[in-house]
């Protein structure tokens, strides 16, 4: 991130809108074009992207996320090249790769060279320079011992290797990334993080579609989140998916109202109170870290109610999500509750959160989005330790270290 | 709202077109689409190249059997069997590189909707393997011409001259109907049937001499394929035989097939290029 060109962006979005129709009826074929001349005129528009700005400075790692529809695959595709853009424009400074599926134009009957080959200049490479990477290519996948196999004899973990392992020789100076990428088992998941987070030190710029805010938190620097075509948060990834949780359970017909504190809700339920027990019961506003503890809140509901859901979001002082859990979360649903009647949530667990306050949301839904009562930050509990470990949550662990016959063992963590 | 200093950005990316902006990508795509795909073909099967050979030879086999033997189309005519089987490898470049093109920017859906590329990269890549196809069969070709006692001259120069000219007709067609296809399915279907009658309407299976007298400069003139086809026999095969503008009527009347070759390559064109930034959405 330095050099007299830091001050420009690499990937600059300005104003950008897409707009696609969708013929009512597919009228494909000219007897049905003749036959009906005028029929294509009706057809839906769906506005796709909203007036989208944002600009990514080099060396970013930058989270696009929203739900299903609000527009980012569109968006992806736009800034790649693959869609036109209706109005508006995208500034790209650098070569750029797409990743929208690994292995774009993978032919299973070739070899693993002829793949190499085309995915490379698919990619953006000369067929020279694709040629020139491929010992690169097959050691970084290891699987020079299968480089002679047709393309359909490989397993679809090696050819997930193959294919990842060109998208790391191609050498582009902005990755797009989609979330598809995130197929695999977790090692091969962490594996391509690992070496997004290296490209990423090298100055590569990288920008990355997902719906996982674990992965957005992790590894984003900033993210922006879209709504049904619009941005509605661009800033700090814990921001931004603070706010995609609200939008997902958020969600809900007018009658949701958003008072001073913070609460919301339709008003068929109420949160009465939420606490903090240690292991015997007793009510705490401190916990010791590593010791059994639940948080607890009582519900009353106002209207009758099937199958509502209660859920609870812990998150730090700097407002960083550390857990959520729900009752939601489990196949069986809870019930059916009459006007009037009470319950009370809880949550057990040993604490494992760092030293510092924890401050816990609980909210009630409905029907997966209808917010009945949500308390943001309502309760909080200091958690007490004298190990500073730096990180958001201490779990317990051995470390150790050996050399020859010596050997050093400790258990750290919330013990 | 632009809040953003655009000055200091350059040019806004363009988004999907025909040609794309780079040239040599445009070049190094077709290439390679073409040499892997020639490729598949090539070792798919356990004889590979010899059924692509076999195929223009064994049509050329029953038609040299149907017309010298029962129909005698060929009768009196000098070379009969070179002619005929150069007509047909001809052709069936020609066929090859348009009929496969109708579909081919829907059978590359994988990679349109999934990469930036200049999209003009998808028919050319058609071409392209017909020509590598068309280059190998002219090598057999060659064999059984000499073998008839065609005597080699100066005007098989004029080969490739006829070679470009019959591949910019057919690459008209290819971006035309591959773009058509994207919006009317039954592109497909029509094409087979013009194909055929282009088939019937060349001087394949006959000779131009097999015509009513005041048909033959029609022909030469409004089908540019029996125009290169005229040439053909008599660069190639037979100098006795009439050249294209002695059967139009007229160096004069050439400028309509040329005007038509020409004009299809610009329309071509000019559909794709307006397709090219919507393919993707529309597949």
């Amino acid at each position: 991130m330095t050099g007299p060109a830091s001050n420009t962006p690499v990937v600059a979005v300005d104003d950008v809108s897409k707009v696609f129709r969708i013929p009512h009826e597919r009228v494909s074929t000219l007897k049905e074009r003749a036959l009906h001349p005028f029929r294509r005129s009706t057809h839906e528009r769906f506005e796709a992207l909203r007036g989208v700005s944002f600009a990514v400075e080099r060396g970013e790692f930058f989270g696009i996320v929203g739900r299903n529809g609000s527009g980012k695959s569109t968006l992806l595709k736009c800034m790649a090249g693959i869609y036109r853009a209706d109005s508006g424009a995208i500034y790209v400074n650098g070569r750029i790769s797409t990743f929208i599926e690994l292995g774009v134009g993978f032919n299973p009957e070739l070899a693993a060279r002829d793949n190499v080959l085309i995915n490379g200049v698919m990619l953006g490479l000369s067929p020279r320079e694709a040629r020139e990477r491929y010992d690169r290519v097959m050691d970084f996948a290891e699987l020079r011992e299968f480089e002679d196999l047709k393309l359909k004899n490989y397993s679809s973990g090696m050819q997930v290797r193959l294919a990842f392992s060109v998208l790391v020789q191609v050498d582009a100076d902005i990755l797009l990334i989609d979330e598809v990428l995130a197929v695999g088992d977790v090692s091969f998941q962490q594996k391509c993080f690992d070496v997004f987070n290296r490209l990423r030190d090298e100055g590569k710029t990288i920008l990355f579609v997902t719906h996982d805010m674990a992965a957005v938190r992790r590894f984003c620097h900033r993210a922006v989140l879209l709504e049904r075509g619009r941005v509605v948060h661009i800033g700090k990834p814990s921001e931004v998916a603070a706010s995609y949780v609200d939008l997902s359970f958020g969600e809900g017909d007018g009658s949701a109202v958003q008072r001073e504190d913070g609460r919301s809700g339709d008003g068929s339920a109420e949160i009465l109170e939420a606490w903090w027990e240690d292991e015997s019961g007793e009510r705490q506003g401190m916990l010791h870290q590593g010791r059994p503890c639940s948080f607890h809140a009582r519900v009353r509901f106002t209207n009758d109610v099937h199958n509502p859901a209660i859920a609870a979001l812990f998150g730090n002082e700097r407002h960083e999500p550390l857990m959520a859990t729900s009752t939601d979360w489990k196949e069986n649903g809870t019930g059916s509750f009459r006007a009037g009647e009470e319950v009370e949530f809880s949550v057990r667990m040993d604490m494992a959160f760092a030293p510092g306050r924890v401050f816990a949301t609980p909210w009630v839904v409905h029907g997966g989005h209808r917010v009945m009562d949500r308390r943001p930050e309502f309760s909080s509990v200091v958690v007490a330790g004298s190990h500073v470990s730096g990180g958001l949550v201490d779990l317990p662990h051995d470390v150790r270290l050996e050399a020859g016959e010596r050997s050093f063992q400790s258990q750290g963590g919330a013990v | 709202m632009s809040t953003l200093d655009t000055a200091a950005l350059g040019k806004p990316i363009k988004g999907p077109s025909a040609l794309g902006t780079d040239f040599r990508r445009l070049a190094h795509l077709s290439v390679t689409l073409a040499v892997l795909e020639f490729k598949l073909r090539f070792f798919g099967s356990v004889l590979g190249y010899l059924w692509q050979l076999m195929r223009p030879l064994l049509l050329f086999g029953v038609l040299y059997t149907v017309f010298t033997h029962f129909v005698r189309l060929g009768a009196g005519v000098r070379f009969y069997p070179a002619i005929l089987l150069t007509g047909i490898v001809l052709f069936t470049f020609f066929s090859d590189a348009t009929s496969r093109s109708v579909t081919s920017v829907s059978d590359r859906e994988n990679l349109v909707r999934k990469i930036e590329f200049p999209r003009l990269v998808v028919p050319l890549a058609v071409l392209l393997v017909a020509y590598f196809n068309l280059i190998l069969n002219l090598l057999a070709v060659m064999v059984f011409v000499l073998a008839t006692g065609v005597e080699p001259r100066v005007e098989w120069l004029a080969l490739p001259l006829l070679l470009v000219a019959l591949g910019l007709f057919a690459g008209g067609l290819a971006m035309l109907l591959s773009a058509l296809f994207v919006r009317f399915r039954d592109v497909q279907p029509i094409w087979e049937v013009v194909l055929q009658m282009l088939f019937y309407a060349s001087p394949i299976l006959y000779v131009l001499d097999a015509l009513p007298a005041d048909v033959r400069p029609q022909v030469v003139r409004f089908n540019p394929l029996a125009t290169i086809l005229v040439q053909s026999r008599h660069s190639l095969i037979d100098d006795t035989a009439p050249n294209a503008w002695d059967a139009a009527g007229g160096m004069v009347y050439l400028l309509i097939p040329a005007a038509i070759a020409i004009g299809v390559v610009v329309l071509g064109f000019w559909v794709f290029n307006r397709e090219a930034p919507r393919i993707a959405e529309e597949l």
